[in-house]
């Protein structure tokens, strides 16, 4: 649920990381922490050992009742119907029109029972979203988002210091399962899902269980080098791993298919769902510009809103960039044209009074080795 | 605790009179609030500036911020090896951390910046 008031949410970690010289920011409506030791650091950490976020700003929404799968298959793109028990897919939730009103993991919880993770800026707006277009069905839509906590360790080392302190069995939870059970002894859903690239781990509990498990975690890991980590470097590590973040890469003037994310659009599904006619013209025309992966190849680092040229056309937007703390190299997402697309294009982006050349890579920049 | 005898311009750039060239940095204060540094733009050398000209840029992962030359006079070295070495600025701000060497004439333009306590008073207050 969206905050109503101006005054930024607090999460059940709050001391938390105030304790730890936190550098608090505003993001979606909630205080979250920007960083601890430092951006490089926590990210460096996450790469080699394993992190510990708090994300609790994130919408909870869960569906429930006879019909809540066909119901959510009329409100997502994807086909929540087809999901078995104990798994995750990633879905967006469009407009009529196609455009993007926010992207989502949905979790099947029980055959009539789903779990909806949405951004915390967006999760207001999913919340009506998914009340109105459910009117109607043979489902209850729970908001949960105030009430829950969610604590995520990511990183190669995070099943290792998340299995002693849980009876769900890890070794059998594969990449996007689900399974409900105790960490640190308080009642939890434990999904193999994350937003770094790294094997991981994100932890659903009720907010008065936030800090047991933070804690739990971050005492489990101390000894091998797990930190606290913010969202800075919960954006770069997203970035390397070439994943989108709503407002940047993702929007409501963007369609999944300029995204490159049309597989999350089931058309081939039978069935009504909202933004379908116009997903069906958008698929058929084909997109107007695509997201690629920039690489810098001269001095600089290409930010959001920065604008990419192509022999002294204005032919795009960098939605994203950073400097790579993994590549050591400017990295960047942006949207061009289909026809510059290509892997290997060079294109420039205009940084200051220069315009720095770039080339066109495949996403992700960044992939773990299995 | 800034060192006592540089003087401090108002967006936390520090300069050290050193044989009539102005050595120029950015506090610790700066390094601290801009974060991990990973980019430095500097400006060509032989270039003149005026007190408070933006002259390059500097970048945190998060942040983009402008480099201003805290006096008047002609850029006469660059640290070359920020480029390569950009966390420098904030390891060693006050030393292997220096940004510019410019010839300044103008004694007005020292007389203008704080000095280490007004500078210290400012960062208490920010």
């Amino acid at each position: 649920m969206a905050p109503d008031t101006d005054t930024p949410l607090t999460t059940p970690l709050e001391d938390r990381h105030r304790a730890l010289g936190a550098r608090m920011v505003e993001f979606g409506g909630w205080m979250m922490p920007l960083q601890y030791g430092g951006i490089l650091e926590e990210h460096r950490a996450v790469r080699a050992r394993a992190g510990v976020f708090d994300l609790s700003h994130m919408g909870e929404l869960y569906v429930e009742g006879a019909d809540a799968a066909s119901g959510l298959a009329y409100a997502v793109t994807t086909d929540p119907v087809s999901l078995k028990v104990g798994r995750a897919h990633y879905s967006m939730i469009c407009f009529p029109d196609g455009g993007i009103l926010d992207d989502l993991i949905i979790y099947r919880l029980a055959e009539e029972r789903f779990l909806i993770v949405a951004n915390a800026g967006n999760s207001g707006a999913v919340s009506d979203a998914l009340a109105q277009r459910l009117t109607g069905r043979d489902a209850v839509l729970d908001d949960r988002s105030l009430e829950t906590a969610m604590v995520a360790i990511q990183g190669p080392l995070a099943a290792g210091v998340l299995a002693p302190l849980t009876d769900v069995a890890l070794d059998q939870l594969r990449y996007y399962g689900i399974a409900e059970g105790h960490v640190a002894g308080a009642q939890a859903l434990v999904a193999r899902t994350g937003y770094t690239g790294e094997d991981g781990f994100e932890v659903i509990v009720d907010g008065s269980s936030a800090v047991t498990i933070w804690d739990a975690l971050l005492d489990a890991g101390r000894s091998s080098g797990v930190v606290p980590a913010g969202l800075g470097a919960r954006d770069t590590l997203r970035l390397e791993a070439g994943m989108p973040l709503y407002g940047n890469e993702l929007g409501p003037r963007t369609t999944p298919y300029q995204a490159g994310l049309g597989r999350v659009v089931k058309l081939e599904r039978t069935g009504d769902f909202v933004g379908r006619a116009a997903l069906e013209k958008a698929h058929a025309d084909g997109p107007r510009e695509l997201l690629v992966g920039l690489i810098l190849r001269g001095r600089g680092i290409a930010r959001h809103g920065y604008e990419v040229f192509a022999e002294d056309r204005r032919v795009g937007v960098v939605t994203s960039g950073t400097m790579s703390p993994t590549l050591g190299d400017a990295i960047a997402m942006a949207y061009v044209p289909p026809s510059l697309a290509e892997p290997g294009t060079i294109v420039s982006v205009q940084i200051r009074d220069q315009r720095v050349p770039a080339e066109v890579v495949p996403l992700p920049f960044y992939r773990r080795q299995a | 605790m800034v060192p006592k005898d540089l003087h401090y311009s108002k967006e936390h750039e520090w300069v050290r009179i050193e044989g009539g060239v102005a050595i120029v940095g950015i506090t610790d204060f700066a390094a601290e609030q801009l974060g991990d540094i990973v980019f430095v733009e500097l400006p060509d050398i032989g270039r003149t500036v005026a007190q408070g000209e933006p002259v390059g840029v500097i970048e945190s992962v998060k942040a983009v911020s402008d480099l201003f030359c805290p006096v008047a006079g002609d850029i006469v070295e660059v640290n070359g090896e920020l480029a390569g070495r950009p966390e420098l600025l904030n390891t060693d701000p006050f030393g292997s951390g220096w940004l510019l060497r410019v010839t300044t004439s103008d004694k007005g333009d020292i007389d203008r910046l704080l000095d280490a306590a007004a500078y210290e008073a400012l960062t208490a207050t920010a």
